[in-house]
């Protein structure tokens, strides 16, 4: 079984590859990048005037299996990648029960080998049901598959856990993610304090208590000598921290989701709760630190932070509403319009953040095309223009602020082991 | 546009963040004119015969509820009273479904009163009846924002170029953000005093004036308004106590003062004697909180009117 690609632009940052080429695919791998290669017995895709990329590799993701499978599950949240040109996600612990066993872990590859439409990686939890109160079996968690140890879903406040947690992890050669926002800092807040909240009345979730968490996390993985990653990075204050960590040799890195690198907190003015979401959209000079950080390497990452929730959920007040919204599906279509074709940053560059970091951060065989990879690939059209429709989306969640936004650029076709899960937008499976 | 071409009919009024100077201009002038009703012998006029309100109040209220209530009465309207209590909403009935209930019963406008801001926005974005937002949470109580600049341009003669100061709890005041939207489109100055923990960050960039000290924003204020501070603001540790509240922050007469001489003392209720305003002041010849109440009664017939009607046929001769 040969597959050809045929004549696309083909980027693999981890070759510095940036031409038109062939590639072929055989029993899975990649096999061969070349020019005009052989077409007889093969499959030919014809990929003239497409970017063939590293499949996208989403290293936040929440698919709610098991327990919360109202707002997703393996099958749709899988599915949801593949049309987002997503091969490899990894999967967020807070689920129900919390994914603090080995067993659990287990369960859901297990489960992922038999619904999933692309490969699944597990972030187990730091501690015990996400309580911050006693560490998880982080060990036994990574024997079994997890790829990196997390709270996400809310900070880990207590400074002795979060310090036992990086020793404990560091010693599996795991990251600890961090989501960082101080919770007493954050209070009730529900947007980001600023402007807006101040007329709208709505209770704010300060930056300053994004930089307080950030800061407190790099002074311990300093302290521990430990990998730490920062999720969501949304805060000026934080890409500064980061970057001084950096400059100092710390292994840290961070991500940056495509909603806090494109929106502002002037989103959520008509009290959208498609808008709501941990950390906040914040305000325009937020937004701007944010992208420099991408630009200068300060942030490695661009992560989804897909959050989907029941439609019933996210139909409420505002201030009721949960956090956090749909975001496989759009990530590349927002990322394309609002970097690419605004000229901030180049394809080469987006494919390295989107596939080549995230995948190095969680030290996963995926983001490469060299000979012998996995052949997980992205095949995009950059200049497709295309419509947001939520209520066609692959995932459970419907809710995205993105919704009816004319965006330019969209995966055309997903290949996981060498075969498409994806075509025309259309998962195939 | 002229003011006569502005027509209110089916408008919801949400909020006066989103309302046009001339839309304001109409409900304050149609205001004037039903405030005549209200002193009369026989109130009741039938303008809104056969249209029926519901006031929807997810939050206790006394005087906007009954001011909305009177409001739709003398204008010969069915009013309707749905409190939280009384309502499903205990059963855990969505907003949306209380919402589509009362709809479904043929009402013309829904009235409504919800802690969580934005719920009006909510409810006109799915229902049909025309929305007055009586209240969200922190974020705008309009007709309350419409009635204090009624009161003021009453007294004054105008708002355009009036410093108006306003004291207390902005960050929890659905009042000051109304009456911060309104009076700034009206040309007037907004001064803000209260201590640092109830005042918004970042609110100045609205345009307004931001004072630590309470003596500056009173310094020649053509107006005074003077905000209900909530006893639970202490209990979360917002200010040390009631007592050092009344101390830095109470208006007193000779705080009053600092105000120009003829200067208005406006509170929208319910107040705290001794807390956030002195008795004196409350009941003195500065004060116009009686007569807020009684415009604000007037302003609920004048939107109730304007967004039934559009404001033909005025029939305040009956």
């Amino acid at each position: 079984m040969k597959l050809l690609l045929k004549g696309g632009t083909i980027i693999d940052p981890t070759q510095n590859y940036n031409q038109v080429a062939d590639l072929l695919i055989e029993n899975g791998l990649v096999a061969q990048i070349g020019e005009n290669l052989s077409t007889t017995g093969v499959e030919v895709f014809d990929a003239q005037g497409l970017v063939i990329a590293p499949g996208f590799v989403d290293m936040h993701v929440h698919l709610r299996e098991p327990g919360l499978e109202a707002k997703e599950d393996i099958a749709s949240g899988t599915k949801a990648a593949a049309a987002g040109g997503f091969t490899t996600i990894a999967c967020m612990p807070n689920t129900k029960p919390v994914v603090d066993q080995a067993i659990i872990v287990s369960g859901i590859l297990h489960r992922a080998q038999l619904e999933g439409v692309v490969n699944v990686k597990v972030v187990g939890a730091l501690s015990k049901g996400q309580q911050g109160k006693e560490l998880a079996e982080i060990g036994d968690m990574i024997l079994s598959g997890a790829v990196a140890i997390s709270d996400d879903g809310s900070s880990l406040d207590n400074n002795r856990l979060f310090k036992i947690g990086l020793e404990y992890t560091s010693m599996f050669g795991c990251p600890v993610i961090s989501h960082a926002e101080d919770e007493s800092l954050v209070d009730e807040g529900v947007m980001h304090e600023g402007a807006v909240s101040a007329m709208l009345g709505m209770k704010g979730r300060p930056s300053v208590a994004e930089d307080i968490a950030v800061a407190r996390d790099i002074m311990l993985a300093e302290y521990t000598d430990s990998q730490l990653h920062i999720a969501h990075v949304s805060s000026k204050g934080a890409v500064e921290l980061i970057r001084q960590a950096k400059k100092r040799g710390l292994k840290v890195t961070a991500e940056a989701t495509p909603h806090h690198l494109t929106l502002t907190d002037e989103t959520v003015k008509t009290f959208n709760t498609a808008a709501k979401v941990n950390p906040p959209l914040r305000s325009a000079d937020h937004v701007a630190a944010l992208l420099e950080g991408l630009k200068d390497g300060t942030l490695d990452a661009i992560a989804t932070d897909h959050a989907p929730h029941a439609f019933e959920e996210k139909d409420i007040e505002f201030r009721q509403a949960p956090p956090g919204f749909a975001g496989l599906e759009t990530a590349l279509g927002v990322i394309l319009t609002e970097l690419y074709h605004t000229g901030k940053f180049t394809l080469v560059e987006i494919v390295e953040k989107m596939s080549t970091a995230p995948a190095s951060i969680l030290n996963i065989e995926a983001g490469s095309l060299k000979a012998g990879a996995p052949a997980d690939i992205a095949i995009i059209d950059t200049e497709l223009e295309w419509t947001v429709d939520s209520s066609a989306f692959y995932t459970k969640g419907k809710h995205t602020p993105f919704d009816k936004k004319i965006l330019k650029g969209k995966a055309v076709a997903t290949i996981v082991s060498g075969k498409f899960v994806m075509r025309k937008g259309k998962v195939c499976i | 546009m002229s003011k006569r071409q502005i027509s209110l009919r089916g408008k919801d009024i949400l909020g006066l963040e989103m309302m046009t100077v001339p839309e304001i201009e109409v409900i304050l002038e149609t205001a004037s004119q039903m405030k005549g009703i209200i002193d009369r012998d026989i109130k009741k006029v039938p303008t809104l015969r056969g249209k029926s309100i519901v006031n929807l109040f997810f939050e206790a209220s006394t005087r906007t509820r009954t001011s909305f209530e009177l409001a739709g009465k003398y204008l010969g309207a069915d009013v309707v009273n749905i409190t939280a209590s009384a309502s499903s909403v205990t059963k855990g009935e969505s907003l949306r479904d209380t919402l589509y209930t009362v709809e479904a019963m043929g009402v013309d406008v829904i009235v409504m009163r919800h802690e969580a801001e934005g719920a009006a926005q909510y409810a006109a974005n799915i229902a049909s009846p025309v929305i007055i937002n009586a209240g969200d949470g922190a974020h705008e109580h309009p007709t309350q924002g419409l009635l204090d600049m009624f009161t003021m341009k009453e007294v004054k003669g105008k708002l355009d170029g009036l410093k108006v100061a306003i004291v207390g709890d902005i960050f929890h005041s659905r009042v000051a953000r109304s009456n911060i939207w309104g009076l700034l489109k009206m040309g007037a100055e907004v001064h803000l005093a209260g201590p640092k923990t109830l005042m918004p960050y970042y609110i100045q960039e609205v345009g307004v004036h931001v004072h630590n000290r309470l003596e500056e924003a009173l310094e020649g204020a053509d107006v005074v308004n003077v905000l209900r501070i909530q006893r639970e603001r202490q209990h979360k540790g917002l200010f040390p106590s009631a007592r050092e509240y009344a101390r830095i922050f109470g208006i007193n007469q000779a705080r009053l003062d600092l105000a120009k001489p003829d200067a208005l003392i406006m509170h929208p209720g319910p107040m705290n004697r001794g807390l956030e305003i002195s008795p004196d002041v409350a009941y003195g010849d500065q004060s116009v909180i009686q007569e807020q109440v009684k415009n604000g009664l007037a302003i609920r017939m004048a939107a109730l009117f304007l967004v039934l009607t559009g404001g033909k046929n005025i029939e305040i001769t009956a």
